[in-house]
C-alpha cells in the first residue's frame, strides 16, 4: 500500500501517546488502593504496576486487542476502501487521546475505554455508514459496561462479608487471619493464572490443554500461597500499637494478601487497557503492509510490547506523582478492605480481557468499592461523586465519537 | 479522572469523632481542679482551670461545627447520619455542661460548705469517670467501623456501656444522698446560695446523663 510508513508511523505515534496517558493517568487508579491502604510504598507499588502492567499487557492482552482491532466495525463493507478504515482508526486514537487530555485537565471522570469504543463506533457510524458498526457486537460491550461494575460490586460484597465473617467479627481475629488469608491469596492467584493460561496465552501462540492449564494455575496459585502463608507466619503483633488499633496487626497480615491483589490489578488493568492505545494501532498495521480489510493476520507481538511499554513510560513520568496523590486520598480502604475491592475487580476485568470485551478497569473497581461499603465496610462514600461518574460513564461515549467523526473528515481531505 | 476514585470517600467522621469525646472529656475532667481550688477558696487557681474548660469547650465546639460541616446528607455510611450527629451532640454536652456550671461557681465565687465538700468532690469525680468511661467506648468507633458492627468487637462496646450505665446509676445515687446532705444544712445557710448549689448539683450530675446518653447511642449503632 502506498504511504504504508506514514499510517504506520502516525499510528504507532497516537497508539504510544495514548499508552503513555494511560500509564499516567489511569493505572494511578488501580494501584492507588494499595499505596493508600500503606500496603505498598510508592516506589514498590511503581515496580508492582510495571512489571505486572507490562505483563498483563503482553500475555493477557491479545484478546481485547482483537476485539477492538476488528470486532466492532464491520470490514467486508470497507473491503474496497481500506483506507477508510486506517483514517478512521487514526481519528479515533487522537480523539480519544485528545478527549483524555481535555477531561483529566479538567478532572472529570472519564474512561478511556469508553472514549475509545464510542470514538470508533462514531466514525464508522457517521463517516461509513449505519451499517458499517457491528451493532452486536457494540450492543453486547455496551451490556458489559454495566454489568462489570455490578458483578465486580457482587463479589466484592461477597468477600467481604466473608472476611468480616471469618476473621474481623472474631475473638482471635489475628489467628484467624493467619488462618485464612493464605486462602484468599491462593484464590486471588488462581484466578489471575487460570484466565490469563485458558485465554491469554494463545495470542502470544503458547497452547496448553485444558487439563494441563488447572493443573499449572492450581500449582503456580498454591506456591504463592505458601510462600504468603511463611511471610504471614513471621509477623508478630506489636503491642504497642495494637493498643490504639486492636486491628492494627491482622491489617499487617492483610497488607501481605494486598501484595498479591495489587499484582493482580495491575495485570488485569495491562490486559484489558493495553487494546485501548494499541488495538487501533494493529488494525493499521495490517490494513497498510497488506492493503486487505480485515485480513487474518495474527497480532505480531512487538504491537503489545510496545502498548505495555508505553504504558510503564507514562507510568515513570507522571504516573509516580498521581499514585501519590490519589493514594494520599484514599486511607479509608485499609488491607482487609482493599483487597476484597481489587480482588473482585481483578477478577471481573480478567474474566472480561480473556473474552475479549473491552471494559473501564476505573468503572469496575469503583463498583468493587461500593461492594465493600455495602457489606458495611467503608465509612463513608460520597454518593455525588458516583453520580458524577455515572453521568460521565454516559457523556464520554458520544463525546468520543464526536471527536472522531471530526478528525475522520480531516483526514480524508488531507491525507493520501 | 484520576481524582475521582479518591473522591469517592468522604471524609470519615470515625477518627473526628473519637477526637471529640477526647477534648469533651478534657473539659469534664478539669472540673476536679476547679472545685478542688474553689473550695480552697484559691480564686486564681480556680480562673486558671475555668478558662482551660472554656478553651476546652470552645476547641470542642470548633471540632463539632467540623464534623457537621463534612458529613452532607449525600453520604452513604454503614450507620445512619443522624445517629452519629446525635452522638456528637451529646458527647458535646458533656463539655458543656461543665463549662456551664463551672461559668455559676466562679460567676458568683461560691463557697461549698465544708460539711459536704468531701461527698461534693467524690460526686464530681464520679461524674468524670462517667465521661472517662464514654470516651473510652467512643474510642472503640474505628474497630466497630472495622469489623462491621458484628462479633466480638460490638459485644466489648457493649460490656463498656453496661459499665457505663452502672456508673451513671451510681451517680445518680451519689446526687440523691448530696440533696440529702445540703437539705440537711440549707437552713444555715443563705437561701439565694442554696438554690444555686443546688443547681450545680443538677447540672454536674449531668454530666454523668451525656455520657450515658453517649453509650445509648453507641448501642443504637450496634442495632442497625
Amino acid at each position: 500500500m502506498e504511504a504504508e510508513l506514514l499510517y504506520i508511523g502516525l499510528a504507532a505515534l497516537f497508539g504510544i501517546f495514548m499508552a503513555w496517558g494511560i500509564g499516567a493517568n489511569d493505572v494511578a487508579n488501580a494501584m492507588a488502593t494499595s499505596v493508600g491502604s500503606r500496603a505498598l510504598t510508592i516506589k514498590q507499588a511503581i515496580l508492582v504496576a510495571a512489571v505486572f502492567e507490562f505483563l498483563g499487557a503482553v500475555l493477557a492482552g491479545g484478546a481485547v486487542t482483537s476485539t477492538i482491532r476488528q470486532g466492532i466495525v464491520d470490514s467486508e463493507l470497507m473491503a474496497g476502501t481500506p483506507e477508510l478504515l486506517i483514517y478512521g482508526m487514526l481519528a479515533s486514537l487522537l480523539a480519544a487521546g485528545i478527549w483524555l487530555l481535555i477531561a483529566s485537565r479538567n478532572g472529570w471522570p472519564v474512561s478511556t475505554t469508553h472514549s475509545i469504543v464510542g470514538a470508533i463506533v462514531g466514525f464508522a457510524a457517521v463517516g461509513i455508514g449505519i451499517d458499517a458498526v457491528q451493532w452486536a457486537k457494540v450492543g453486547t460491550i455496551v451490556m458489559s459496561w454495566v454489568v462489570s461494575p455490578l458483578l465486580a460490586g457482587f463479589i466484592a460484597y461477597l468477600i467481604y462479608r466473608s472476611v468480616q465473617k471469618l476473621i474481623l467479627s472474631q475473638d482471635d481475629p489475628l489467628a484467624q487471619a493467619k488462618r485464612f488469608v493464605p486462602v484468599y491469596i491462593f484464590f486471588a492467584a488462581f484466578t489471575i493464572t487460570l484466565v490469563t493460561i485458558l485465554k491469554g496465552l494463545s495470542h502470544v501462540g503458547l497452547e496448553i490443554s485444558l487439563a494441563s492449564s488447572y493443573t499449572l494455575a492450581t500449582a503456580i496459585a498454591a506456591l504463592i500461597a505458601v510462600l504468603g502463608a511463611v511471610v504471614i507466619h513471621r509477623i508478630k503483633p506489636d503491642p504497642k500499637a495494637e493498643k490504639k488499633q486492636h486491628f492494627y496487626t491482622v491489617e499487617r497480615v492483610f497488607a501481605i494478601l494486598m501484595i498479591v491483589t495489587a499484582c493482580s490489578m495491575a495485570f488485569a488493568h495491562g490486559s484489558n487497557d493495553v487494546a485501548n492505545a494499541i488495538g487501533p494501532l494493529a488494525a493499521v498495521i495490517s490494513v497498510a503492509q497488506t492493503g486487505i480489510v480485515g485480513a487474518k493476520s495474527t497480532l505480531p507481538l512487538w504491537v503489545l510490547v510496545i502498548g505495555g511499554a508505553g504504558i510503564v513510560i507514562g507510568l515513570a513520568t507522571f504516573g509516580v506523582h498521581v499514585i501519590s496523590t490519589v493514594g494520599k486520598k484514599i486511607t479509608q480502604l485499609t488491607p482487609s478492605r482493599g483487597f476484597a475491592a481489587e480482588l473482585a475487580a481483578a477478577t471481573t476485568i480478567v474474566i472480561a480481557s480473556g473474552t475479549g470485551i473491552p471494559i473501564s478497569t476505573t468503572h469496575t473497581l469503583v463498583g468493587a468499592v461500593l461492594g465493600v461499603g455495602l457489606a458495611r465496610g467503608i465509612d463513608a462514600i460520597d454518593l455525588r461523586v458516583v453520580g458524577r461518574i455515572f453521568i460521565s460513564w454516559v457523556v464520554t461515549i458520544p463525546a468520543g465519537a464526536f471527536l472522531s467523526i471530526i478528525f475522520f473528515f480531516i483526514f480524508r481531505t488531507i491525507l493520501p | 479522572m484520576a481524582n475521582m476514585l479518591a473522591n469517592i470517600f468522604g471524609a470519615s467522621p470515625v477518627m473526628p469523632l473519637e477526637k471529640h469525646v477526647g477534648i469533651a472529656y478534657k473539659c469534664a475532667s478539669e472540673l476536679r481542679d476547679f472545685f478542688a481550688a474553689a473550695i480552697d477558696g484559691d480564686w486564681d487557681k480556680a480562673s486558671e482551670s475555668r478558662e482551660r474548660i472554656v478553651q476546652y469547650e470552645n476547641e470542642a465546639d470548633a471540632l463539632k461545627k467540623n464534623i457537621r460541616l463534612h458529613l452532607p446528607k449525600s453520604l452513604f455510611m454503614p450507620v445512619p447520619r443522624e445517629d452519629l450527629l446525635e452522638l456528637l451532640l451529646v458527647q458535646d454536652k458533656m463539655a458543656n455542661r461543665a463549662k456551664d456550671v463551672s461559668g455559676i461557681v466562679f460567676g458568683r465565687k461560691m463557697t461549698i460548705p465544708a460539711s459536704i465538700a468531701g461527698e461534693f468532690l467524690e460526686f464530681v469525680d464520679r461524674n468524670i469517670d462517667a465521661a472517662k468511661l464514654a470516651r473510652k467506648s467512643v474510642r472503640e468507633l474505628d474497630e466497630l467501623f472495622t469489623s462491621g458492627f458484628r462479633g466480638a468487637e460490638a459485644a466489648l462496646v457493649e460490656s463498656m456501656v453496661e459499665e457505663l450505665d452502672r456508673v451513671e446509676t451510681d451517680t445518680d445515687d451519689r446526687q440523691a444522698h448530696l440533696r440529702w446532705s445540703l437539705f440537711k444544712v440549707e437552713k444555715e445557710l443563705n437561701p439565694v446560695d442554696v438554690m444555686f448549689l443546688y443547681k450545680v448539683i443538677e447540672l454536674t450530675g449531668e454530666i454523668a446523663d451525656m455520657a450515658e446518653r453517649v453509650g445509648r447511642r453507641l448501642e443504637l449503632l450496634l442495632s442497625h
